[in-house]
Parts: C-alpha cells; structure tokens; sequence
C-alpha cells in the first residue's frame, strides 16, 4: 500500500475502477453492475490507503488480507486489483473471454485473491481463519472482509460472527456494503435484517456507520480503527446501487443488467465529469 | 471378530496427531464441540495455540479451518462424519477444495459407527459425495496401525483430503512392525486366482477372514485394502481384474457411488468384468448396533465368501 495517497487521488481511482467495471461488463455482456459501482470506493480506500500488501509479493505473510464476500461484484474487484498492480489493464480485457482466468466470481488463480467466493456467507468464516492465524502468530496482519446486505440473510455469517466475538478476534474487520437493494428487490421486503447495528453489537462487534460512498469519511473511519481494538469490527457502510451513474443509481434492475452502447457513452461521460 | 487393541481408529488419529502437533505447529485441530467424539481433549489441554473450538457450527467450522489452510497452518477438521459430509459441504466444496486450502477433514464415527441413533448419525453417503468433488482425496484406513501412517501422512502433505474413521476399535489387519502407507496405492494383503476381494475401511478385516474362509473351501481369492479411494489404485484394481477375471466390492458406505462405484465405473470402461457390490442398500436403516446393521447388509465373512462362491461359479 502507500499509505498516504491523498484524498484526491482516491476519487480519481475510484473513477477509474468505474469505468473499467463499466467496460468489462459491456464487454463480456455479463456482469453485476449494480453491486460493483456501490462498493467501488470501499475498495479504493482499502487498497489504495489502508490495507498493507506488495503486489510484487502476493504471498507475503505480514499482508493483510481481503476478501469480497459478495464474490458477484467481482467486476469492481479485478478493476481494483489492476490499479493495484495484482492485473494488467490488458489482462481486464479478456473479461467474459472462453478460457480466460477472470471467472465471474473471484478465484485464487488470480495474484492477490485469498480465496474462491461467490456463494455467499462464506467470506467472513474463511477471514476469521486468517484473522485467528495471524493473532496465534502475532502478526500485525488484519482481515478485512467484505460482504453485502442481501448477504446478510445467511446463517452461516451469524455463526462466524458468534466465534469472533467469543475468541475476541480484534484484527478482523467486517463491512457491508449496504445499498439496500439484492435481486428481488429492496432488501428489507425479501427479508427483513432492518436493525443491522443492533443485531451485530448483540453479537459483541464493535459496530460502525458510515457513509460508504465517502472517500473521507471511510479514510477516517478505516484509520481509527488501526489503534488496538478488543473486538472485531463490523463497519455498515450505507452506499448506493448503481453509485455514479444517475440511471443506474438505485435502480434493482441494473443488479446484473448490461449496459447499451448508448448507455456506456452516457455512463462514462457522466462519471468523466464529476 | 474381536479387536486385538481396545483403541479404536479415532484413537489412533489423535494420538499420532499429537505427537506431531508437538513437533510441528503449523498443525491446527479445529472441532465443533466434538473433541470427546473425536477424542482430542489430551490434544486441546496440550496443546490449546493449536486448538480452535467453534462450537456447533459446522459450517463456520469448514471456513475457518480454510482459512487457516489459506494462511500457512496445516488445519485438521475433525468432527462426526454424518455432519462433515453434509452440513457444511458447500464450504468444504468452495471454501477448502475451489481455493485448494491445506485443510484435512477428518470424519469420525463414520458409516454406521452410531448404530441404532439414526440414519441422522449414519453417513452412508460420504464417499460418494467427497469422490465427487474434485481436487479432495478421500482415505478410510483399515485398522489402528493403518490409522496411524495415514495421520503420519496427512501431516506432511499438503493439500485437501477427507479421512473417514469408526467410532469402535475394530480388529487389526496389519501386525504392528507394518509396511508403509502408500497414498493412491492399495495394499495387496493376499494374492489368489479365482476372484479379488476389494475393501476399505473397517470392512478390510471382514475380506481377510472371508478368504481365510474361501481358503478352506478351495477357493484361491486375492484380497486389495483400498485405503484411498480417491486418488484410485487403477493399475492394481485393474491387473487383479485381468488375473482373478471377477470381483467384489465391501465397503460401509451405500450401494451408489462408493467404492463399488469407483471400481465398477473404471471397468466398465477398462476391462468389462463381472462384479458384486457389498454395502448399504438405498434405504434408511433400521435400529440396531453397528455390528447388527453390518450383517442386514450382508458385511460379514459368510456372506461375502458366499457372494465370492456365487459370482466365481457363475463367470465360469
């Protein structure tokens, strides 16, 4: 990481991996694009102020590590990991290509992705894994996991909540990108997990809101949370669907609709103007 | 048959488990309130840095343990096989085997180890199951000794692997000053003419005494232990299949996609032979000990030597 890329810098990345995303996803016309642009500035933050790694040295056991829970918003991540230096730009081309290593959820056939996801609740139980070898080690390594709120209906990240907690696994940090809206619809009609800081402090967490779609507000936050915490954190990152393309902006039809080429002109020069 | 140790197969895994978690931290247990199932409480109060309890949480339990495997530690996830077979195989499938973590899954009390508690306890099922997921290997060891090698081999290896053990200590196959364990590669415990016995598992010890049977009655019938299902030992099932020109399969598992899957899918498309396979019919099981409900599956020496007899008079 270099941990003090300016605030201004991030936002231009943050644009970058948008249109990037928009580009794959046109390309392969298969995609989530919904979900990608909601969580592309917590991406940006973590990768490019927050998380420490050498893209040069992927397996470096003092890394931190990250891993997208939400596996379908792979877009956004291969964006990020090609601004990371983990991808080449060229390599993001072969996005929906027979063969190609970019599957439409992550693997680890890529340099920089801890491990496969897509089926979801699974990312926070395999971060705790980390998490917990990194403290037995004492490493300063921490885990940072990131899953969405339609997610949050799996039972299975309850039960890895529940263990976090009970062994004080204070290096984990959970954060949901909460855009509020999943395939069906808005999240709270398909199932109800309204009351997402109450049911996490419940379960021991260190609960945190924040505006995820604030660079500023998610460097202060993330940055905070450096200095020695005794719990895990969840940090419930409140973002928009679509998040910078006015049309796709929450809108549930665009969960894994593929832009028009008329539509991708309008979407670029609509984020090249901000 | 009465077992010639009192210590069964889970004790054999636990002990060597042991003894190799001191030497080597990397090696992590991982359970879900099951360390007096498994017996890993000498482990957990030895060695508690290499000790995760996840309570009753199978599937939180299997990415954990990938995460661990994912972080340089060498994880043994050890709990009942009826669970680690089926509640959280979606984790073993994606979390351990897709991200190729160094995850073990160590099903104890395997089949029908739990006897007249249910076919909620049974896995019958588990075989078939792991054989088809790809980049997992699948061990059952036959005896306390074999138990023994094949943890002394989890530990060195590196990759993702289910091992099935029984809750009862079951009679030795092997005599102590044993042979090594060959992972991918079965034991040719008796050579013969007239038909090759393949077992695994707890199911080796009935083959043997079922040849010993055959023997008496003028039968010469060779005997494989396959002690890894997955990878298969296709070049010795197959060059026993050209020399005894019949077989048959025995294993605690159902009829579907077990051992006797394994074997009759490769000769089917090597070398067409005539075959038998002992198991578990497709039904839930009566109530009864696990002795009784081996001999409604007919998994006693009688009858397989009766089954032997029949399919070798009538590939005549």
């Amino acid at each position: 990481m270099s941990s003090h890329i300016q605030i201004d810098t991030i936002h231009n990345i943050s644009k970058d991996i948008r249109i990037k995303l928009l580009h794959m996803i046109y390309n392969a016309k298969s995609g989530h694009t919904g979900g990608s642009l909601s969580c592309v500035d917590i991406l940006a933050t973590l990768y490019f102020r927050i998380l420490r790694y050498d893209s040069a040295h992927p397996d470096d056991p003092n890394r931190d590590r990250f891993i997208l829970s939400k596996g379908h918003s792979v877009e956004a991540y291969y964006a990020t990991l090609a601004e990371a230096g983990f991808l080449s730009d060229e390599e993001l081309h072969s996005y929906g290509v027979f063969n190609t290593r970019l599957f439409g959820h992550p693997t680890i056939k890529i340099p920089g992705i801890e491990a496969a996801s897509g089926a979801l609740g699974h990312g926070l139980s395999i971060g705790l894994g980390m998490a917990i070898a990194a403290m037995r080690d004492n490493r300063e390594s921490r885990v940072y996991v990131l899953m969405g709120d339609g997610e949050q209906a799996e039972g299975s990240i309850w039960e890895a909540a529940m263990a976090a907690s009970h062994y004080h696994v204070s290096n984990l940090v959970a954060i949901i990108d909460n855009n509020k809206l999943q395939i069906s619809g808005n999240v709270d009609d398909v199932m109800r997990i309204s009351c997402l800081k109450k049911r996490w402090s419940a379960f021991g967490w260190n609960v945190i809101e924040v505006d995820g779609n604030n660079i500023q507000e998610l460097i202060k936050t993330f940055e905070e949370l450096q200095r020695n915490q005794e719990e895990p954190t969840l940090i419930i990152a409140h973002t928009i669907k679509g998040k910078g393309v006015s049309f796709m902006e929450n809108n549930p039809a665009w969960h894994h609709k593929v832009p028009t080429e008329e539509e991708l002109k309008t979407a670029i020069s609509e984020l090249e103007s901000v | 048959m009465k077992p010639t140790k009192n210590l069964s197969c889970r004790h054999a895994f636990t002990q060597t488990l042991t003894e190799e978690a001191v030497r080597d931290n990397r090696v992590y247990a991982v359970t879900t309130d099951a360390r007096g199932s498994v017996t890993l409480n000498d482990y957990a109060n030895q060695l508690p840095d290499q000790f995760i309890e996840l309570g009753i949480a199978e599937q939180n339990a299997a990415g954990v343990s990938a995460g661990l495997g994912l972080s340089g530690k060498n994880a043994f996830l050890c709990g009942p096989a009826c669970f680690y077979s089926a509640r959280n195989v979606e984790q073993i499938k994606n979390d351990i085997a897709y991200s190729n973590a160094n995850v073990k899954i160590i099903g104890v009390s395997g089949g029908v180890s739990y006897g007249a508690l249910g076919s909620t306890h049974h896995s019958l099922h588990d075989i078939a199951l792991y054989r088809s997921i790809p980049n997992i290997s699948i061990i059952l060891p036959a005896d306390f000794e074999e138990t023994v090698l094949a943890t002394r081999y989890l530990v060195q290896m590196d990759g993702p692997v289910y091992m099935r053990l029984g809750r009862s200590p079951v009679p030795d196959v092997y005599d102590g000053n044993t042979r090594q364990f060959i992972f991918g590669k079965a034991n040719i415990l008796k050579d013969g003419s007239d038909c090759t016995i393949v077992a695994t598992g707890e199911t080796v010890a009935y083959a043997v005494q079922a040849a010993e049977l055959l023997t008496e009655k003028g039968f010469n019938t060779a005997v494989l232990d396959v002690h890894t299902i997955k990878p298969l030992d296709k070049e010795t099932i197959l060059a026993y299949a050209e020399k005894t020109k019949c077989m048959i399969t025995v294993e605690e598992h159902s009829i579907y996609g077990g051992l006797g899957g394994a074997v009759s899918e490769l000769l089917a498309s090597h070398r067409p032979t005539p075959m038998r396979i002992i198991g578990f019919q497709d039904e839930f099981l009566p109530a009864g000990t696990s002795q009784e409900l081996f001999s409604y599956a007919g998994i006693t020496s009688e009858h397989i030597a009766k089954q032997t007899i029949d399919i070798i008079e009538k590939s005549k």
